[in-house]
């Protein structure tokens, strides 16, 4: 569904936290998908190596952990494993559910390279010479 | 292939795909941002105008041809003596639906999207500059003809409903499962072929969409032939007024303020 705009919308975030820390370049994107995301990890991967061209993130690599689904049960409180079109509780078989982790579709963590001269943290003032 | 994700490298342009370098990263970011967050910021400034003005929007979503903007036209048929409504009509092409909709006497306002195959917050953001909410009850936004893309989308809708035809197989949401977990009410429309379309179970249809741990409520409409519309509408007056009720409850902080004497 739409990976080449998930990952414009991607690289747009990317960007502003690699502006925002004065980076010059990008190294490594993670991205979590769960597998209810209606993203496709592989199509992801594909669409963000052409659509990183021309970005501060042209030379990044993406990595893609795709999250499996895990629901919790309203009936019995159990916490099990799912299938896309089966979320039921796999303790009570209850369908009275609902999805802790597997339908994510975030930015988890972003690698920056960042030049000495700018290498200042927000909390980290420049001292006055 | 690959041409609805637009990615594919070919021999062609693999040279134009730069590898990543042994740089050495200075610093590691920790994020934990939806990465449609530019779109859900969006639809929660939609969703912000419909309270201001007590409407209930509903996103009507389902395959091509599913009858929605049939049902629509029978829900106006039937509740515009009672209730003001407005609908925002969501196609590739044509604006043949918002003109169906403004023949029974009801604002529309038609998105043509030339190839995006869902509407998204931004899209309905600018429908709404043609359409004052004051004054009004319900808002309909009849999704593009679609059951993968649209329900990743949020609008700014308080409520999906989803329509599954007698005309589809009764496994849809098996098939379809990010859609159908979506919906808050699924209508099975054209209800009135089922003595006709014999293969059709609807009861498989609700164990499929029991499966996917939803209780959304699987009702029977049928909007054209033997108009047979009371659950559906029986379920959009107990939404609007349970939603307003919900909109006039004073925040948490605000109960029992009184200063003591």
């Amino acid at each position: 569904m739409h990976e080449l705009s998930v990952c414009q919308a991607l690289l747009q975030e990317v960007a502003k936290i690699a502006t925002n820390h004065g980076a010059s370049a990008v190294g490594r994107v993670t991205v979590e998908v769960g597998l209810l995301s209606g993203v496709e990890p592989e199509l992801l991967s594909r669409a963000f190596e052409i659509a990183r061209l021309g970005t501060c993130a042209a030379r990044a690599s993406l990595v893609v952990k795709a999250l499996e689904i895990t629901v919790r049960c309203a009936d019995c409180g159990a916490e099990s494993r799912a299938e896309p079109n089966c979320l039921l509780c796999a303790a009570c078989g209850g369908y009275r559910t609902r999805v802790v982790e597997g339908d994510e579709l975030r930015l988890r963590a972003v690698e920056l390279e960042i030049p000495e001269a700018q290498a200042v943290p927000e909390a980290q003032a420049v001292p006055a010479t | 292939m690959c041409e609805t994700c637009g990615c594919t490298i070919t021999a062609g342009n693999a040279h134009l795909a730069g590898e990543a370098h042994g740089a050495s990263p200075r610093a590691t970011v920790e994020v934990f941002q939806d990465l449609l967050i530019a779109n859900d910021r969006v639809a929660q400034h939609n969703r912000e105008h419909f309270d201001e003005h007590g409407v209930l929007s509903i996103n009507l979503m389902s395959s091509p041809g599913a009858g929605k903007t049939t049902l629509l036209e029978a829900t106006i048929l039937a509740l515009r003596d009672r209730y003001r409504i407005a609908v925002i009509e969501g196609d590739l092409e044509t604006d043949n639906d918002a003109t169906r909709i403004r023949a029974h006497g009801v604002p529309a306002v038609q998105i043509t999207t030339g190839t995006a195959c869902h509407l998204d917050a931004h899209l309905v953001h600018q429908a709404l500059h043609d359409l004052p909410l004051a004054g009004l009850d319900l808002l309909f936004i009849e999704n593009v003809g679609n059951l993968v893309c649209p329900a990743s989308f949020d609008l700014g809708q308080h409520r999906n409903v989803v329509l599954l035809c007698t005309t589809e197989g009764d496994d849809k949401p098996a098939k379809y499962p990010v859609m159908f977990r979506a919906a808050d009410l699924v209508v099975l429309s054209k209800a009135d072929l089922l003595g006709i379309l014999e293969d059709f179970d609807p009861a498989r249809a609700e164990a499929a969409l029991r499966a996917l741990g939803r209780e959304a409520p699987m009702i029977r409409a049928a909007a054209r032939r033997a108009p047979a519309l009371e659950s559906w509408l029986a379920w959009l007056e107990q939404e609007l007024a349970a939603h307003r009720a919900a909109l006039c409850e004073p925040e948490p902080s605000s109960r029992g303020a009184t200063v003591a004497a």
